[in-house]
């Protein structure tokens, strides 16, 4: 690969975020970089916004009686809890603010094939986040964040059309991302970046776009379906006039099934980057990894029944839904144990981003045991919809796409930002995330199987033990999130200056300057060999020693 | 168990062991990769940590036999645990044929239940040991879901569909009921007991309860009061079908095609009229929508069925 | 700052021909959205359609078949009248493809007119689906839902007219300006894939809301007396 030469720290070269000043070079940029950093700050409100929901749902549960909130509050607070995380940070998380900031770099091109439309990705995000804290200030929603009808389509009081617009707006930001990243990736690769020489990140963030403009627009119609239901009553899923409240749950899940894929397989891409990059190694089994995303993927679209094994649909479809489920697991297991051997004989540097990559292996690694527990029909049929898949799904979707997220953004902060974080504050943050995150969710797998239903605000009292444990986990976990939040902007001025790579990582984003010039490259890179050509021996080199 | 945290609910159901097993089988695989795959990553970062000093990377590209192997052998385990969990599934879902007809109807937010000989309960269902009941269930408004934890058994309760389950509990005792499809604000109080008693105790509290009429005798007095029998009279000239013997049946319909005479398509008749008419008869059926509620239509099913129960009189299937 | 320079190339893309397959391919994957979009709608209709057979035959009596005809042609004449302008453009003739773009502008503005008089009709009728539905004196029959499913997908097509026309709008104002040339005249291209596909939609739409009534009218007529 093309090499360059180290720029002195202290006169720092014109890049993306000094090129131009002013509130107007950024909301009306069409630079894929700062609108990543839009999406960070955007995505970050939101965390502490669904996050404090979290927090008043754990409080309210720390005893048996609904004693803090009243019901009516008790439903809102967690519906918009699912809300705003699902649609607002862990769907968009990954792909908006790391995709966004590393698709175009990690395959040498300058932008995203449609920046214009990247822009209005963006601004449409935002609509939808405004309409959803709107319909929230005006009373919120008590649906659940899966809309079942009829209850939300003619039972429920809330502010339940405006919220189903909120989501369809949304769809349509992650539609525009997805289809800008499959654009991207097949035609604007530099010269030399073949298919099988790309980062598995770039292969996972394709596997995902696809997911998603196969799978959002038809959430974006059934939600138009259930707010025009919702408005003039035409019955669709309305049983008084023979519509089927169940057809909503198989074309909310043929999305909303898929749409977990599209919230963890970025986030597999991560930690195949920080492995590699922290083990000095080649991804053991590179095509193998690929491959498996592209699995997870399509075999994604074919287990939404899953999730309804319970409402009365056919035994048989029950069988075939429930056979398909467990072939998830394969390309899953096979993941996590490349992943393993990729740290075999490596030169392991244990930083924060690896500290976060070790325990995304060991959080997923229950989040995806424990679902085949709920793949297999005969449990299913206790467990379904009690506090085991509230686990399950916090295992797989914080335990997973969240601990990855904080695992990428330490390890491209420098690149992002050009400072680095302080190193032992994020360890230290990282132990509390996993201590706190298993504290606060393993008791609930124990809650599920002695039949704790979700969504409950009253619960028998023998239960308190358990839930007691779940809500200081969650406080444990509170302050473990927090943390970065405060260090890690703190760092953009106290920070040490970085340099081109600190960690000694390959890839085509360590090659330009941190933070990259505009345009990425001062010019087009040609690729000469494959993805982590880490030499034999490789050894890491402390950063000071490099500078 | 430990004292304060319990690990696993009451198992009083005939199939309540078979998901422990199951599930017990499922933590020991469980606990067997998620130690593995620790110990590995920790041994790893241990071992191999970077160090002055320290031999560097080995590169390896990877192996095409251990992912043959890492490929087989879930595939092997999630195979053999789908066939197993599926065994439970059709034992779970399939109620046996002389099993008792107890009728359920959720709404927000209460449980309302009637028994084959005519009790009717809120929140509580008294059930006998050794005896298979099956719970027939619809719901007046949004979907609920009939949850017992100790029999480990759930179904969603559908509003404008019905729904089954069924168990036989082994041992007596209160256990939980619970609402487990969220339903709105009181969701969390949608909850009650179900009462397993030895069969003489249970004897005792059906006598000592207000008994009420059976379900198919309120049904035969629904049918002459909503004026059902002026055309559906049994007779040869008769502007609506016979119902006598019909129950479980194909019915030609006047468009060609052909429908079983079951529990929804009567239910769907009677809100309904147009949808499917009986092949010979002209349409001329009122709607009941809105007059009668579930419950009602729950006592006419029930008396039409015993129209075809040759025990009950009916005529011979 | 994706600046722009004479040829039409943006900033980021090496050549036209990139920047050309680039679109393409955007576009096509932004039909594929699409196609699930209204895939969704399909699905719901194939699932009510098998549950109610009857009502089906009966709601789909009530559309009018020969404004829906008239319609299927216009749109097919818009087609044409698109494609022509496609071809024009590539050689250059900017006056040409905007008369073409304005025919078929016109043709889509006379679709959307009929839907508004077949719309009021309905309107009129009762058949507008909510608690004022009423077909053949009965209240809330499951005929009901064929029409909301019927407003819901002609309303979502008419939706992409409308865009669509707007679209048109902005050809013809570029090829005003001159701006299409042989080598560059993508924007054309990928208005008219969308208009294509908005055409295509509606080719599904009419035999399924239309004509299939009358194909079980046949079978069903006789014994239900007729409607």
């Amino acid at each position: 690969m093309s090499s360059t030469v180290a720029t002195p720290a202290a006169e720092p070269r014109t890049n993306y975020l000094n090129v131009d000043y002013g509130w107007k070079s950024w909301v009306f940029s069409t630079d894929h970089k700062r609108i990543a950093i839009m999406y960070l700050i955007t995505i970050a409100f939101m965390i502490l916004v669904g996050g404090s929901f979290a927090i008043l749902v754990r409080l309210e549960l720390a005893t048996p009686a609904g004693d803090l909130l009243q019901s009516e509050t008790y439903n809102k607070i967690f519906t918009m809890h699912g809300v705003v995380m699902v649609f607002f940070f862990l769907i968009p998380g990954v792909p908006a603010v790391l995709g966004n900031f590393l698709v175009p770099i990690m395959i040498g091109a300058k932008d995203l094939a449609f920046p214009k439309i990247n822009l209005l990705s963006y601004y449409v995000f935002l609509v939808g986040i405004l309409l959803t804290l709107t319909a929230a200030a005006m009373g919120g929603i008590d649906t659940g964040w899966t809309f079942y009808t009829p209850y939300s389509s003619t039972y429920s009081n809330g502010q339940v059309a405006l919220a189903a617009v909120a989501v369809f707006i949304t769809g349509f930001s992650s539609i525009l991302t997805g289809l800008n990243f499959v654009v991207t990736i097949h035609k604007m690769r530099a010269p030399g970046m073949t298919w099988f020489r790309m980062p598995l990140f770039i292969w996972a963030h394709y596997a995902t776009s696809l997911i998603i403009l196969l799978s959002t627009p038809v959430v974006a119609i059934t939600i138009v379906l259930v707010a025009l239901e919702r408005l003039f009553h035409v019955g669709v899923f309305d049983p008084t006039y023979g519509g089927d409240p169940v057809l909503f749950q198989h074309m909310f899940w043929f999305y909303s099934h898929p749409a977990v894929y599209i919230m963890i397989l970025p986030a597999m891409g991560v930690i195949s980057e920080l492995i590699s990059a922290f083990s000095k190694k080649r991804v053991f089994g590179y095509p193998v990894v690929a491959f498996s995303s592209l699995a997870i993927a399509v075999i994604g679209f074919f287990v939404w029944g899953h999730h309804m094994f319970v409402t009365g649909q056919s035994t048989y479809a029950g069988v075939v839904f429930s056979v398909i489920t467990m072939l998830v697991a394969v390309p899953s297991a096979i993941k996590v144990f490349n992943w393993v051997s990729t740290m075999y004989k490596g030169d392991v540097w244990m930083t924060t981003p690896m500290c976060f990559a070790i325990a995304f292996i060991g959080l997923f690694t229950v989040g995806g045991l424990t679902g085949i527990f709920l793949g297999t029909m005969g449990l299913d049929i206790h467990m379904h919809d009690t506090y085991f898949v509230v686990a399950h799904f916090h295992y797989v979707m914080v335990g997973g796409m969240v601990t990855a997220f904080w695992g990428g953004l330490h390890f491209w902060w420098p690149k992002m930002f050009g400072r680095m974080y302080p190193e032992n504050m994020g360890r230290v943050s990282a132990a509390i995330i996993f201590i706190g995150f298993n504290m606060t969710f393993f008791p609930q797998f124990i809650l599920g199987y002695m039949g704790m239903p979700r969504r409950y605000h009253f619960y028998p009292e023998e239960w308190q033990v358990l839930n007691l444990l779940s809500t200081a986990g969650a406080t444990l976990l509170g302050i473990g999130y927090l943390l970065p939040m405060v260090y890690l902007p703190w760092s953009l001025k106290f920070g040490k200056v970085a340099s081109k790579n600190p960690w000694g990582a390959k890839g085509l984003e360590w090659e330009t300057d941190s933070p990259p010039t505009t345009f990425n490259f001062d010019k087009v890179p040609v690729v000469t060999e494959e993805a982590y050509a880490y030499p034999e021996g490789a050894r890491h080199q402390p950063e000071a020693k490099v500078v | 168990m430990w004292k304060g945290i319990p690990l696993f609910p009451d198992s009083a159901s005939t199939y309540s062991d078979a998901v422990d097993y199951f599930y017990l089988a499922l933590v020991v695989i469980s606990i067997f990769f998620t130690v593995l795959v620790a110990a590995l990553v920790v041994v790893f970062a241990i071992r191999y940590r970077t160090r002055p000093g320290s031999a560097g990377a080995v590169q390896i590209h990877g192996s095409h036999g251990l992912e043959i192997f890492w490929t087989v052998v879930p595939l092997v385990i999630v195979m053999a645990l789908f066939v197993w969990s599926t065994k439970i599934w059709f034992v779970v879902t399939r109620p046996p044929a002389h099993a008792e007809q107890y009728y359920v109807t959720g709404k927000q937010w209460m449980w309302k239940i009637q028994h084959p000989t005519g009790q009717r309960e809120i929140n509580t269902l008294h059930v006998p040991v050794g005896v298979p009941i099956q719970l027939r269930m619809i719901s007046e408004d949004v979907i609920h879901s009939f949850f017992i934890p100790a029999f480990r058994v759930k179904r969603d309760v559908l509003p404008g569909r019905y729904s089954t389950m069924w168990f036989e509990a082994t041992k007596a005792g209160t256990y939980h009921l619970f609402c487990a499809e969220y339903c709105g604000t009181k969701h969390s109080q949608m909850i009650g007991s179900v009462i397993v008693m030895e069969q003489a105790d249970y004897e005792l509290w059906l006598a000592g309860a207000a008994a009420g009429e059976s379900p198919q005798a309120q049904g035969e007095k629904l049918f002459a009061a909503s004026r059902c029998d002026t055309c559906h009279t049994g007779k040869p000239d008769a502007r609506g079908p016979d119902f006598k013997g019909l129950w479980g049946k194909q019915v030609q319909l006047s468009d060609g095609s052909s429908v079983v005479f079951n529990e929804d398509y009567v239910r769907e008749s009677i809100l309904v009229p147009t949808a499917k008419t009986v092949a010979g008869f002209q349409q001329l059926m009122p709607t009941y929508a809105g007059q009668l509620g579930e419950d009602q239509i729950l006592s006419l099913i029930a008396y039409l069925k015993s129209l075809s129960d040759p025990a009950q009189g009916g005529a011979k299937p | 700052m994706s600046s722009v320079d004479a040829t039409g190339l943006a900033h980021h893309f090496e050549d036209l021909e990139q920047q050309r397959e680039a679109a393409t391919l955007g576009m096509w994957a932004f039909l594929v959205t699409e196609i699930m979009f209204f895939g969704g709608l399909f699905g719901a209709y194939v699932v009510y359609r098998t549950m109610y057979p009857e009502a089906w035959d009966n709601a789909s009596n009530q559309l009018d078949v020969f404004l829906g005809a008239v319609n299927t042609t216009v749109l097919i004449g818009s087609s044409l009248t698109m494609a022509l302008a496609v071809r024009c453009a590539a050689k250059g003739n900017n006056k040409q493809v905007a008369g073409f773009t304005f025919l078929t502008l016109l043709l889509g503005l006379v679709f959307l007119g009929v839907k508004v008089i077949e719309y009021k009709h309905k309107w009129d009728h009762h058949l507008m689906p909510g608690p004022h539905f009423e077909l053949n004196g009965v209240v809330g029959g499951h005929e009901q839902i064929f029409f909301a499913l019927y407003f819901a997908m002609t309303g979502m097509h008419a939706f992409h007219m409308i865009i669509g026309a707007g679209l048109m709008l902005w050809v013809i104002i570029k090829a005003l300006r001159n701006d299409y040339t042989p080598q560059n005249h993508t924007h054309v291209e990928m208005i008219g894939l969308y208009w294509h596909f908005v055409d295509i939609v509606w080719i599904f739409l009419f035999p399924l809301l239309y004509l299939l009534g009358k194909h079980g009218h046949d079978i069903a007529g006789a014994a239900t007396g007729g409607h």
